[in-house]
């Protein structure tokens, strides 16, 4: 158990909450605004395209900072994905996303943090989600660990 | 404007989140990585991966009490679409190798061509299928 509680756990668990609290903030935890913005067709509430805007502006600026350092504060190395082909996997994997996506307004991080209201809703979505990814799993196709992680 | 100002706030927070856990933990912020590499707990990167998704539950179960109004499901979906629904994207996420924010936030900061592709794809389909449940089906809600 010692080593559980080794820095980069703690740091992990930091960046969690601060992640999931802008999520909530955001307005993504709400299914019907979620499905509101996606609904381009229709009565379309355009607020959420500012998640996406100022995730991005954010990241964007503060992630070369980071990058200037030769290693990160809590662990050896950085690790990031180095994929970069556009191939039948990436496409049809991002479509199924975007199928279940559009079915209930949830995607991975809301549908953890959403887990916290207890609404029968998220309870639903999150275990349904983990066994979508073991079954892709069990296709054994998927990447190994760490590779490609997220990206 | 609060409309407006509160998406761009918490999405600088989760940007600022995914730059404090490549600046300690060198990793990038994807969730449903992060999430299937939690489940093997063989894997040595799984403590911290854990610890990630346990602070996403914490910031959840912590902020219902104060904004019950952030947690409105409002939406009515039947059983079997929320279950099918969370398949496909368990499934698609990481066949796709990412979602909103490992090829959304995180792969369009770093301009990678690959996740925009998969951003584009997942935005249009999510589009299309809500066109498609709320209009020409009737709506599903």
């Amino acid at each position: 158990m010692k080593t559980f509680f080794k820095p980069g756990v703690l740091t992990a668990l930091l960046c969690g909450g601060l992640f999931g609290l802008g999520l909530t903030l955001s307005g993504m935890t709400q299914p019907s605004k979620v499905i509101g913005f996606l609904d381009l067709f229709g009565n379309w509430d355009p607020s959420l395209a500012f998640v996406m805007g100022g995730a991005v502006i954010a990241h964007a600026l503060t992630r070369p900072l980071v990058l200037r350092r030769n290693r990160p504060i809590a662990a050896p190395a950085f690790k990031l994905p180095a994929a970069t082909q556009i191939d039948a996997r990436l496409l049809g994997g991002a479509s199924l996303f975007g199928l279940g996506w559009g079915l209930v307004g949830i995607c991975p991080g809301p549908g953890i943090v959403g887990i916290g209201s207890g609404a029968t809703y998220f309870l639903l979505f999150f275990p349904s989600m983990l066994l979508g990814m073991l079954l892709y799993r069990m296709t054994g196709k998927a990447k190994p660990s760490g590779e490609g992680a997220g990206a | 404007m609060t409309e407006y100002w509160l998406p761009l706030a918490g999405g600088g927070l989760i940007g600022l989140a995914a730059t404090m856990l490549m600046l300690f933990n060198g990793r990038l912020a994807g969730i449903s990585g992060i999430t299937e590499g939690a489940m093997q707990l063989s894997n040595d990167d799984s403590r911290w991966q854990l610890a990630f998704i346990a602070g996403l539950v914490l910031a959840g179960l912590g902020l219902f009490p104060v904004m019950p109004e952030a947690f409105v499901v409002g939406v009515n979906r039947d059983i079997w679409v929320i279950c099918l629904a969370g398949l496909v994207v368990g499934f698609g996420t990481r066949m796709g190798s990412g979602c909103t924010s490992g090829h959304g936030v995180c792969g369009l900061s770093r301009f990678s061509k690959r996740s925009l592709v998969a951003t584009l794809t997942f935005m249009a389909v999510a589009i299309l299928t809500v066109a498609v449940t709320h209009h020409a089906l009737g709506g599903a809600q």
